[in-house]
């Protein structure tokens, strides 16, 4: 092999590599992304039917119910909106009634969200960054916990 | 008192940091021998006041001093010892200290271990390395001081959070951040060979026995985090592909790269340019992970005291490293000369297709990680980007490597004979096709890959030994002749065996835990029974528990297999005392063949049951052991002879990992 067919094999096979894996990245950004919807992102009629996404906001007061079976009822609040959840499995230690919360799944057909997963969180001062800027959107004043997630006020 | 004693210790490193910096780098550029040999003694003074400072910060934590606002607000008197030591590093303050002081430690060890280096390179990696200690010794001073003190203390702490209660998390911190800045070596010396324009095979030779004892740890850092979330966390999985762990497994790929590269530089003098890149780029990764995990600014489920404000004095700090790096690469790189060229069947070839796939797999992980960042900034839609992306975009690019892998090793330098190599490496693939159809007959369901994926594992464990097998003449040379072969083999041959063994080892268990797992959810009243993955557990109720700083409530199962009785299983649900947060511990039965994992959820309101969720995950710890053989293998590669050469006594290599990790 000459210098150059060398060099050639080198430099195609390395872009070969590089062109098949941006062809991917690229499909896979359009085929598995999730957005990310408040309740009243909902309410305004932004989510497909049918489309899997994110849902974040507050576990609306007073809505769990627990301990019917295997299946959890809670509602996700922006504090305008208001969307009931159903959710099979067991909820992580963190999840609390006035607290932020992200599930993902689907809408159905009667508007209630089904949802697959609830994001366990490791600290309870943690607020996704996501629910606290679509709160603060929204105008809902937050506690002094969530405002800076984990910052010590001390 | 001790306390006064270490903020001024701390001070004092970033004043030693400062002379550290400046000093020896106008000694090289003057070339002043007695202002660059000043460089050495400057870097052992800062590891010991960052020691000082430290030992001082834990000593309130072990002794409870709750004036010292950061004791305050991460400790608790009733913690068991382990965790007051632990939670010195279980909050930003803390672990920023500790992040410091193994960049510290890897200095001193440079100046301690480095008397082969030309005392101009020395002087210039001991300055680049300082200027990183300067910089987050600054930002430690001005926005995370640990040592500051409360005017009114309180008279107790409010704790650590519970879940960073644990052995395993008590250790993983220190190896991860051991791997992070242990990459900042290769990222100082390749500043230096950029700043001095010469380059050569033994800057190689100097920069791998680091870069290996930090991959060494980043690895094992990693698993240990995969771990202990596995078990604590209660849902069964051990990856998530969340923004916390992608970050550390960046730097990861890149230093797996580095590590390769770096190798075809030492034996054959060529890409000597990419291997610097590499080395900045590998280090650049690092920064970006401290910044992504304590700024907080993508959604993870392993966030734990982040803080926005701060996050952007790191990203700062990274761009002027990061972008300084980058610069000096683009303004040098040109004068360094390149080695020659090879022919793409070799060792070379193997390792470069190695090298393309692994960075090309760092980069889809970047993108996949960063992209949610990037399309808020421009159209302000929130998106995640989750598990799908990664098994589209990542598997793929590592079914490839996989496969060249254990080609590799077979391969000699200059000119390889792909035929030849296949011909040896016959047994391996006859071995990987029975793995594939005994998965097949094992199993009743799952995706059809999975068959094909676990030939994948088992032929890369295979190929590794047969490697070993094929040096040694197993097989074709007399037994004396075998042993005395198997005896002269170096080190670094066992230790690459063994971690291309591991990666085998982990890619069989991921694959049987993704493929093969099972997993029920259902309420049981006492005395009802169910049949997990051919286990049978009965339950017999639930009991409350009082714990050393927690109470809980806590269900047995009682499981039998075939009639035998196995174990008792007790998940439980803990309260802790302070903070007082709701934790689950799952009760697990791992054996080979796959973990028994049961957690208990809600109580049923109207009829005395619960909720419970189970899994079977077969041959799980495959994953985890295959990391731990990793970096066993790290260790055996450090011990080899060949790695000392030039290297001034034949323990500064092994010494060098143990003296950071102890230093903690």
């Amino acid at each position: 092999m000459t210098r150059k067919q060398k060099r050639g094999v080198l430099i195609g096979t390395a872009v070969a590599i590089l062109a098949s894996a941006a062809i991917m990245v690229a499909f896979a950004l359009r085929d598995t992304i999730v957005f990310f919807q408040t309740p009243s992102d909902i309410a305004e009629g932004k989510v497909k039917s049918g489309e899997r996404f994110r849902l974040g906001g507050l576990v609306a007061d007073g809505s769990v119910e627990r301990g019917q079976g295997t299946k959890v009822k809670f509602a996700v609040t922006d504090t305008l909106q208001t969307v009931p959840v159903s959710y099979e499995g067991i909820l992580p230690d963190l999840f609390r009634e006035g607290q932020g919360v992200v599930a993902e799944g689907r809408l159905d057909a009667n508007g209630q969200f089904v949802a697959d997963t609830v994001l366990a969180k490791h600290d309870e001062n943690y607020m996704p960054p996501e629910v606290a800027a679509a709160l603060k959107e929204k105008g809902v004043k937050l506690g002094e916990g969530a405002k800076h997630p984990g910052a010590k006020t001390n | 008192m001790i306390v006064e004693f270490g903020h001024f210790a701390l001070v004092l490193a970033v004043v030693v940091a400062l002379f550290q910096t400046v000093v020896p780098l106008i000694g090289t550029l003057s070339r002043e021998r007695r202002l660059m040999e000043t460089a050495r003694p400057a870097a052992i003074l800062q590891l010991l006041l960052l020691l000082t400072a430290f030992l001082a910060l834990m000593q309130a934590y072990v002794m409870s001093d709750f004036s010292v606002a950061n004791v305050a607000a991460n400790s608790h008197s009733t913690k068991p010892l382990i965790y007051r030591i632990s939670g010195v590093w279980g909050n930003h303050e803390g672990s920023m200290l500790l992040w410091v002081l193994i960049l510290a430690s890897f200095g001193a060890a440079v100046a301690i271990f480095g008397n082969n280096l030309p005392l101009s390179l020395r002087a210039n990696v001991l300055s680049v390395q300082a200027s990183i200690a300067l910089a987050f010794g600054i930002f430690m001073l001005a926005t995370s001081n640990p040592f500051l003190r409360l005017e009114n203390p309180p008279i107790d702490g409010r704790g650590l959070n519970p879940i960073l209660q644990d052995p395993a998390l008590a250790f993983h911190p220190p190896f991860l951040y051991a791997g992070y800045v242990g990459f900042s070596i290769a990222f100082s010396f390749a500043i230096a060979a950029l700043i001095e324009g010469r380059i050569d095979a033994a800057w190689a030779r100097w920069v791998r026995p680091w870069t290996l004892a930090a991959w060494m740890c980043l690895t094992l850092g990693i698993a240990m985090g995969s771990w202990w979330a596995y078990y604590e966390l209660g849902w069964g999985g051990w990856w998530f592909w969340d923004p916390v762990e992608n970050a550390s497994f960046m730097p990861w790929l890149a230093g797996t790269a580095l590590l390769h590269s770096a190798l075809v530089m030492e034996k054959r003098e060529t890409l000597k340019v990419w291997t610097i890149l590499l080395a900045i780029l590998t280090f650049s990764l690092s920064l970006m992970g401290t910044f992504l995990v304590r700024s907080g600014v993508l959604t993870s489920v392993h966030a734990f005291a982040v803080d926005p404000e701060r996050g952007v004095a790191i990203l700062a700090i990274m761009t002027i490293f990061v972008g300084g790096g980058l610069a000096l690469f683009a303004l040098r790189a040109g004068e360094l000369r390149q080695g020659g060229l090879f022919a793409p069947i070799s060792r070379e070839g193997a390792l470069v297709l190695n090298n393309v796939l692994l960075t090309t797999a760092a980069a889809t992980v970047f993108v996949g990680t960063l992209y949610p960042l990037l399309l808020e900034g421009l159209t302000g839609d929130k998106i995640s980007v989750g598990a799908p992306f990664f098994n589209m975009t990542f598997i793929p690019l590592m079914v490839p490597l996989l496969i060249a892998l254990p080609f590799g090793p077979f391969m000699p330098w200059k000119r390889g004979d792909l035929i030849g190599v296949s011909q040896r490496l016959i047994a391996t693939a006859v071995l990987a096709l029975v793995a594939m159809v005994a998965t097949m007959a094992m199993t009743e369901r799952g995706p059809w890959l999975a068959p094909i994926m676990m030939a994948v594992g088992v032929y890369v464990m295979a190929g590794a030994l047969q490697e070993l097998a094929y040096r040694a003449k197993i097989g074709s040379a007399g037994r004396e002749e075998v042993l005395r072969r198997l005896w002269n083999l170096p080190r670094s041959v066992y230790g690459t065996t063994l971690a291309h063994f591991g990666v085998g080892m982990m890619v069989v268990g991921i694959v049987a835990t993704s493929a093969y797992q099972t997993e029920k959810v259902l309420v049981m009243k006492p005395g009802d029974s169910v049949d997990v993955a051919g286990f049978t557990l009965v339950f017999n109720g639930v009991a409350p528990n009082k714990g050393p700083n927690y109470s809980e409530q806590v269900a047995a199962f009682d499981v039998t297999r075939g009639g035998q009785p196995v174990i008792t299983l007790h998940p439980s649900k803990r309260i802790y005392d302070s903070p007082p947060q709701p934790t689950s511990e799952a009760g697990i039965h791992a054996s080979w063949r796959g973990d028994l994992y049961t957690v208990l959820g809600d109580a049923q309101e109207e009829d005395g049951g619960y909720a419970f969720r189970f899994y079977f995950n077969p041959l799980v710890r495959f994953i985890w052991l295959g990391a731990l053989v990793m970096f066993i293998a790290g260790g055996v590669s450090l011990s080899d002879r060949r790695l000392r050469v030039g290297a001034p006594n034949r323990k500064s290599r092994s010494n060098a990992p143990a003296g950071a990790v102890a230093a903690e």
